[in-house]
């Protein structure tokens, strides 16, 4: 079927847009690059009153240098920009390795780094690897601006801790320290389907080649992505051998995810998947923390 | 019904103005407002492709756009990427490779191909496969795809 009736409005300055969120609250409802929220609407899974469209906000699309080394991107950045870019390739290169497998090339286009984020979907693969990375978000709202660590962004299922007169304006990637490494791998039963299964790795070694930080956060795995904070205590101030892993991702895949059924896979088979997924991601994030590739 | 908005859109080289409602999907408004039907709807969720069209030169899904969101735009639908007595190479190579049964997903896969073959214009298979991904046929089974699109790439080389 066809969306149900709403205003539109399309602003283009941040300014403007948060003045019609501040006004409709709750009616309101962000447009970003559209490729998750347009389906809601033609579905009616989603009836928003008023729609404030971001995509004249010019203010809002760019990948900049970070003087720590990282980066900082606008939240209405395209997806299709992110991929191609060589300062990401260069700073974030787990991000450089995740764009190419998010939806199509023609989604792609029209997707924003920041709307991902913001919608929140548990398949969501820069959910996940904004969390491994350390990520934080920028929000600004009617009160000012107020930093959230990635990890704390996400709160439920398609829920995050925006209120409803707030926007996300960008995204800080930390650089990515000495020795460290990453990951990331997902099942889908069809080429760029959501996944049924996902993970998102970073881990970073000290000098005598103990694992000093372990990041896993999962997709499809959960309301919204999920860090196996234990499986992170197994791995930390060992040695990372494959014994190491397999209990690591064993751990991940039977305590950390709580993965549902349904026609896409069994709880069962999530887990099992989320379970050899960590242990192939976990082995490459430290050959690569090692220098080895 | 909601308040009309005034938009003016470039499709195929060509102006339009015309009042719609913010909900009316750039895809439909193609296809009912221009009467441009070579693009197609399949899924009105982004997946099938059939509804691909050229926005400012790039792939977009016109099923996740609204009509709107063009005001100022540039679009190019398959109407203008040949004539049945002028083809593009793709249209040619298309018919020559028997890439065509149904016809219902092939305007999405042109105008995903098209924007391909200008970056890449000595795809590999397995960059074909790639690009052709987020487009679905039930008909073809894609090898004959496929190959249309090595032959497209060879004549628009020369």
């Amino acid at each position: 079927m066809k969306p149900a009736p709403f205003k539109f409005y399309a602003p283009t300055t941040v300014s403007e847009a948060l003045a019609h969120l501040a006004e409709y609250g709750y009616d309101a409802k962000v447009l970003a690059g559209g490729q998750s929220l347009i389906p809601m609407l033609n579905f009616r899974l989603a009836q928003p009153a008023v729609l404030v469209d971001l995509n004249n906000v010019s203010e809002l699309f760019y990948i900049r240098p970070d003087k720590n080394g990282g980066l900082r991107l606008g939240a209405m950045t395209r997806q299709r920009q992110v991929e191609l870019d060589p300062l990401v390739a260069e700073r974030a290169p787990l991000v450089r390795e995740v764009m190419p497998q998010i939806a199509y090339p023609q989604i792609r286009t029209r997707g924003t780094f920041g709307g991902s984020l913001a919608h929140a979907d548990p398949s969501a693969e820069l959910a996940a690897v904004s969390i491994a990375l350390d990520g934080r978000f920028r929000l600004r709202g009617p009160a000012g601006e107020r930093w959230v660590s990635a990890s704390d962004f996400f709160v439920g299922l398609f829920a995050t801790v925006l209120e409803p007169d707030e926007l996300l304006v960008e995204v800080a990637l930390p650089p990515m320290p000495p020795r460290s490494g990453w990951s990331f791998s997902q099942i889908t039963r069809r080429h760029h389907d959501f996944c049924i299964a996902g993970v998102a790795v970073m881990v970073i070694l000290d000098s005598t080649g103990q694992c000093e930080q372990a990041r896993l956060v999962f997709l499809s795995a959960g309301d919204g992505p999920v860090e196996a904070h234990q499986a992170a205590e197994v791995l930390v101030g060992q040695v990372p051998t494959p014994e190491a892993i397999r209990a690591a991702a064993e751990t991940a895949a039977s305590t950390d995810i709580d993965p549902s059924s349904d026609i896409h896979a069994s709880a069962e088979y999530r887990r099992h998947l989320a379970g050899v997924l960590a242990r192939r991601t976990l082995t490459q994030a430290f050959e690569r923390a090692r220098g080895d590739e | 019904m909601s308040d009309l908005i005034n938009v003016t859109v470039t499709v195929n080289g060509t102006q339009y103005a015309r009042a719609v409602e913010p909900r009316l999907l750039l895809s439909d408004f193609l296809r009912h407002d221009l009467g441009l039907t070579g693009t197609h709807v399949g899924c009105e969720h982004g997946v099938c492709g059939a509804c691909t069209v050229l926005f400012d030169g790039e792939p977009v899904r016109s099923c996740l756009m609204f009509a709107v969101q063009a005001d100022g735009h540039k679009v190019l639908t398959v109407e203008g990427l040949g004539t049945m007595d002028n083809m593009h190479p793709l249209q040619e190579a298309f018919q020559e490779a028997h890439a065509v049964q149904c016809g219902f997903c092939t305007p999405g896969f042109l105008m995903s191909l098209l924007p391909f073959l200008e970056e890449n214009p000595n795809p590999t298979e397995e960059e074909i496969r790639e690009a052709i991904s987020g487009n679905l046929c039930r008909c073809t089974g894609y090898q004959h795809i496929v190959d249309a699109v090595k032959l497209a790439a060879e004549k628009m080389r020369t």
